[in-house]
């Protein structure tokens, strides 16, 4: 049947996948097979096709042409479900949960345990816990509304849901990128034990590092097709890797800081702020040109405190002032009028019009300044879109595009160019590179390192370590809505962070 | 999206590959959904001159045709805003009956009569802007469901109405304000060229000005919306507060044509201009508007009902058409946006 032993033996094996969306070759010719007991690594720029492929492997896409081999067959699966039944289980990188219905009933969605038509709550419930105890999440109860989960919750949901189908092929897409450090650990944990029984993994991420340490082989993806397969994942040199996905060589990924002038005015003060619930006695002063990072583990009340300066939540203390003048408590407008900019943390709810084209979503932040009388200069809001996804590398470019069919990484350059479009004083941003691949990550941050030499005042919250002190003038480290850590970011280093964002929790 | 997404110089965009050219292709762009709706309104006349001839197509006729849609039509723009901006009003028809019998009382007539028959029209256009107001108030400051709030701006409106004209129709005897609307313009009744006005008033505000842009964001993604800095409550008051001064304008057509103002005015215009809106391609879910698709869906739905009185048909048996054209339109338009989506 088949031609070579190798490919008899693969648990997958792909050739050939082709996959076109309007206007969009997504696949253009992918080849790779995936052994089982292996974790195979799919790496690739943004928009490389890497969700699509794995969508097509999974039954969420059907392919416009090639052929899947399973276990030496060559198979066709139409929708989901069959794959399901074939043992191919995926946790796609855009969250596909059911807000409104409970953990155990999204865990166990689509292949419910029933006896005779009855469904059976009580198994589902225990059989749910147990799942996410493996996962090392006793605090998710399966009774909960799944809407009401934070974002890494929702994805701890997703990855007992795919868990609970017992598969022999797991597939996950960027499942560390809402994770923190501590997370991933239990994460891998639980990858080395399903390897462990011959399951095989299909791991995708944008951390080096990550599949340095998961990984077993790697397969590059580029512009939709396959430019080097079954690499070993642990040898592989780190430029070749990124000159393979880039075609480039890259050699620094974060830029030169020159020190903060001590003089320079102080822009964002924050004194004493709390909401009452999630973080008390934040005091925060940023400088004009200071970046300053704020590090800690996800759900520490980062995101919280950030959405709190901005005014988009009430503070219940403290003042926050921008340019010695204090803003009214729980107005985005007054902080807008002041200045400020909060790129959110999920772009997809909070950040972006998903239906609209990449310029009305590029300048709907800024639209006073295209406007004379109210009405706007159409071709003017596309020419300064188009400079900022150039300079940011948005693909497929066209900034008339619906942002809907952009791949994550590149939506989240959407979002970001919002606000790097809108002239703030104060720019606060919130996992400002979630999902986004090597090359573009140090555009951003050359861009961010440009807007603070031009005097703005920045924040970055960021679950990567070595990306707050990478870009960072200063850190502040969060731990359970406490400041618990202020200085210089060349004073202090991962490990240090880490300690500081760890201490008192169970080990 | 918006038409002004089909006016953008194409040379930006990549042409569709393989199978998705041609006519699918075409059918799901902008352009395409309107030529797909000019299509259908073809039909109908065609439709028309068959079974009833000379006496659907002639002037009179469709000028006839032309006036009924102006009134509707008013409202549909006006709901086009809304629905886009993520809402629903469905209490138009009867904020038109409380503005016509406002505007009519025999108090305001006489003010008219003393001063000028404009005090009419700015009577009509105060109470439909307030109502709109109170509206938006209640659904963005007092955070009550559109659904909700406006179902019950229609029973008290409408009841209103009612206690203000004590149940009775109320004439105009105005002597200006008939041979105002009366008249035409180059052969074009007054009525039509309001119609006309505010159809393209609506499609510059909604395609070319901040308010219309903040109306797709608002409708969108309101979270998104709030975050990038709109004032997300004050823009939904303006929506719905522009929707009741259409309402108000026209109740004042209303009365032009009827000559006469009384509660039982814009029955079922809740309806008729949501179904006109949907059908047009406006998303009930809000963030995706046309308003030439309005226009076009008003004047679908007026043929229809003429082409049926003109052949005796009831009423009924309009309202089952009616009812199936939804159908059809919100079908199509599901896998229009299936296809664009997912
Ligand atoms: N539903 C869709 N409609 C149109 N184009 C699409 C659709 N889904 C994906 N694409 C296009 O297919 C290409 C590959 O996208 P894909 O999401 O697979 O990239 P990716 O490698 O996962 O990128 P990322 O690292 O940013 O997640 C992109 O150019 C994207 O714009
Ligand atoms: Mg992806």
């Amino acid at each position: 049947m088949t031609s070579s032993p190798a490919r008899a033996n693969a648990l997958l094996s792909v050739q050939g996948l082709v996959k076109r969306f309007p206007g969009v070759t997504a696949l253009g010719g992918v080849d790779f097979d995936v052994r089982a007991g292996e974790v195979h690594c799919l790496l690739g720029q943004n928009g490389a096709g890497k969700s699509t492929l794995i969508k097509v492997l999974s039954g969420a896409h059907r392919p416009d042409e090639g052929e899947i081999r399973w276990r030496g067959e060559v198979v066709e699966f139409g929708n989901p479900t069959a794959a399901m039944r074939s043992g191919v289980a995926a946790i796609y990188q855009e969250l596909d949960l059911v807000a409104g219905l409970s953990v155990a009933d999204n865990v166990f969605l689509g292949h419910e345990l029933s006896t005779a038509g009855f469904s059976r709550r009580a198994e589902a419930r225990r059989r749910t816990r147990a799942l996410l105890d493996r996962l090392g999440h006793r605090d998710i109860s399966p009774d909960r509304d799944v809407g009401r989960l934070s974002v890494a919750h929702q994805q701890v949901v997703s990855m007992a849901r795919a868990l609970s189908l017992d598969g022999q092929l797991l597939i996950m897409d960027e499942p560390s990128a809402v994770l923190d450090p501590d997370e991933v650990r239990v994460l891998f944990g639980v990858i080395r034990e399903l390897t462990a029984q011959g399951v095989a993994v299909i791991y995708i991420s944008h951390r080096l590092a990550e599949i340095r340490e998961i990984g077993d082989r790697v397969t590059v993806l580029k512009d939709g097709r396959t430019v080097a397969t079954g690499l070993p994942a642990r040898e592989v040199k780190t430029s070749e890797l990124i000159s393979l996905m880039t075609g480039r060589v890259l050699d620094n990924v974060y830029p030169q800081r020159a020190p903060v002038d001590p003089a320079a005015p102080e822009v964002l003060v924050v004194r004493g702020l709390a909401d009452g619930d999630r973080f008390a006695g934040v005091d925060l002063t940023v400088r004009a040109g200071e970046v300053v990072g704020l590090a800690g583990l996800v759900g520490s009340g980062r995101s919280e405190i950030l959405e709190t300066v901005y005014g988009a939540r009430k503070a219940a203390e403290g003042t926050v002032e921008v340019d010695g003048r204090r803003l009214r408590r729980g107005s985005v407008g007054a902080a807008v009028r002041a200045g400020m900019g909060l790129c959110p943390e999920e772009r997809k709810s909070q950040g972006l019009l998903l239906d609209q084209a990449v310029y009305r979503n590029i300048t709907v932040s800024s639209m006073s300044s295209f406007a004379k009388f109210g009405f706007l200069d159409d071709r003017a809001e596309r020419a300064r879109s188009t400079k900022l996804t150039e300079a940011l590398d948005v693909r497929p470019a066209g900034v008339d595009r619906v942002v809907r069919g952009l791949s994550g990484g590149n939506q989240q350059k959407v979002v970001l160019a919002r606000w790097l479009l809108r002239e703030c004083r104060v720019l606060l941003l919130d996992e400002p590179t979630r999902g986004v691949d090597v090359g573009a990550r140090s555009e951003i941050y050359e861009l961010v390192r440009q807007l603070a030499d031009s005097g703005v005042a920045v924040v970055v919250v960021s679950s990567d370590v070595e990306e707050v002190l990478g870009l960072a003038d200063r850190v502040l480290v969060v731990r359970e809505g406490r400041v618990v850590h202020d200085g210089p970011a060349d004073e202090i280093d991962e490990s240090r962070v880490l300690d500081l964002v760890m201490e008192g929790q169970p080990a | 999206m918006s038409e002004d997404t089909a006016a953008v110089p194409a040379q930006k965009q990549t042409p569709p590959v393989g199978k998705e050219s041609g006519i699918s292709a075409l059918l799901g762009s902008a352009a395409g959904r309107n030529t797909g709706l000019v299509v259908a309104l073809v039909l109908l006349c065609i439709g028309g001159v068959v079974t009833a001839g000379d006496r659907f197509a002639d002037v009179d006729n469709l000028l006839t045709i032309l006036r009924l849609a102006a009134v509707i039509g008013v409202v549909s723009i006006g709901m086009t805003f809304v629905i886009t901006g993520g809402g629903i009003d469905l209490s138009v028809g009867a904020i038109v009956a409380l503005s016509s019998v406002w505007a009519t009382t025999l108090a305001t007539q006489g003010i008219a009569n003393d001063s000028h028959w404009i005090v009419m029209v700015f009577t009509a256009l105060l109470v439909g802007g307030a109502c709109g107001l109170v509206n938006g108030a209640l659904i963005a400051y007092g955070r009550v469901v559109a659904f909700i709030a406006t179902l019950a701006s229609l029973a008290a409106a409408r009841g209103l109405a009612e206690i203000i004209s004590n149940r009775k129709t109320q004439i105009v005897n105005v002597p200006g304000f008939a041979a105002f609307f009366d008249a035409s313009v180059l052969g074009i009744p007054v009525l039509v060229v309001i119609f006309a006005l505010v159809a393209v008033g609506g499609w510059v505000l909604l395609n070319r000005t901040t308010f219309g842009r903040r109306t797709f964001a608002v409708g969108g993604n309101p979270e998104a919306a709030r975050l990038a800095g709109i004032d997300v409550r004050r823009h939904t008051v303006m929506l719905y507060s522009l929707l009741g001064l259409c309402c108000g304008l026209a109740a004042v057509m209303l009365i032009a044509r009827t000559t006469t103002g009384s509660a039982t005015h814009g029955g079922l215009y809740e309806l008729d201009a949501i179904a006109a809106v949907v059908i047009g391609g406006t998303l009930l879910s809000g963030g995706r508007g046309t308003i030439a698709g309005t226009v076009f869906g008003v004047l679908i739905f007026t043929t229809l009902s003429n082409v049926f009185t003109l052949n005796n048909l009831s009423i009924s048996a309009q309202a089952v058409a009616k009812g199936a054209i939804i159908v059809v339109a919100v079908l199509l338009q599901q896998r229009l946006a299936r296809r664009s989506g997912a």
